[in-house]
């Protein structure tokens, strides 16, 4: 679930900062920078794990701050494929079931990826795995918000959300707002996957 | 900025643990988007079962499930949210039906039970919780 990512950065200290040991100022601007952040192609930030390497520090003309080149490990929220995680229904749409880690909501699994055979319950605003009982009856299994879920990954999204240029601003924004950086897809078509509750016994 | 390496290692649930924890109790008072992810991820991670782990049991535990070559994912998988069940086994491991026997997928549910022992006690807790309402 959680990865160590290796990186390389150039960091700033500003001189109000001067004050602090150098390593704990490092730690800090790093965090500020990273902490809850999607790399793109790395997954989503969560905090500073450690620094394996500082550079000496230098001045650029004109400006007060110091310069560090430093080489860290971050810990990172990247779920391999195939991973069982667990997590809990956030809501229910047509789209599918949208599933939370608390730090992390955008984990979508996508109706072909329900149990079968499943259907959306419109008044209740659910889905609902219809099954078989064996002796030819249905019963039906509700999939609420709050409950805890058990998944598989099955694919992750990255996408590039930088800031366009200034051609239709106002279209942009737009756009970006609705982009997700970082989502998960996931299935729960396996005997064993789902609510917790269907498997307990 | 530069990536050196996107996935230098895989962390177990409890390392992370463990350093958010260190995070939040430094004297340091910390602000900002470091205090929410730290905050949430704990709260998650708390309701896990890493919340009762220790190292040594861990690699004690993974020393005992070297003889089943497992390979370091499912591992992973299987000290992070250990099974209590052998459903739960043959999902987290790739064709555990080729691979373990039924005697094997046993053998492997009593190391985790024996290293893990809350595991059971957080399920009781739940079902009494369960009936209660």
């Amino acid at each position: 679930m959680f990865v160590l990512a290796e990186m390389k950065n150039v960091t700033r200290i500003s001189p109000e900062l001067f004050n602090l040991n150098l390593n704990e100022a490092v730690a800090g601007e790093l965090n500020k920078k990273l902490a809850n952040k999607v790399l793109l192609n790395v997954g989503l930030c969560i905090a500073l794990f450690d620094i394996t390497s500082i550079q000496d520090s230098f001045i650029i003309p004109g400006d007060g701050a110091s310069h560090t080149i430093v080489y860290f490990r971050y810990i990172v929220f990247r779920p391999f494929m195939e991973e069982i995680l667990i997590g809990k229904i956030r809501s229910c749409s047509q789209e599918g079931v949208h599933v939370t880690m608390g730090f992390f909501d955008d984990i979508l699994i996508p109706p072909s990826a329900l149990q079968h055979p499943s259907k959306f319950n419109e008044t209740e605003q659910a889905w609902v795995w219809e099954y078989d009982t064996g002796d030819g009856s249905k019963h039906d299994l509700f999939m609420d918000s709050g409950e805890s879920i058990r998944f598989r990954v099955t694919a992750e999204i990255f996408t590039e959300t930088c800031p366009a240029g200034p051609n239709g601003i106002q279209e942009a924004q737009d756009i970006t707002e609705s982009k997700v950086p970082y989502s998960l897809m996931g299935s729960i078509n396996e005997p064993g996957l789902g609510l917790l509750s269907w498997w307990d016994n | 900025m530069e990536i050196i390496s996107e996935n230098a290692a895989s962390l177990s649930n409890y390392e992370v643990f463990v350093h958010l924890q260190k995070i939040k109790e430094s004297r340091k008072k910390q602000k900002g988007q470091l205090a929410t992810i730290t905050y949430e991820t704990l709260r998650y991670l708390e309701e896990t079962s890493c919340k009762n782990q220790n190292p040594e049991d861990i690699t004690q535990c993974l020393k005992d499930l070297e003889e089943f070559n497992l390979n370091k994912s499912e591992k992973l998988m299987l000290v992070n949210t250990p099974p209590a069940t052998p459903l739960e086994i043959q999902l987290m491991i790739e064709e555990s039906e080729e691979r373990l026997s039924e005697e094997q997928v046993q053998t492997i549910l009593s190391i985790l039970a024996k290293h893990f022992p809350h595991l059971h006690i957080v399920k009781t807790e739940q079902e009494d919780e369960e009936n209660l309402d």
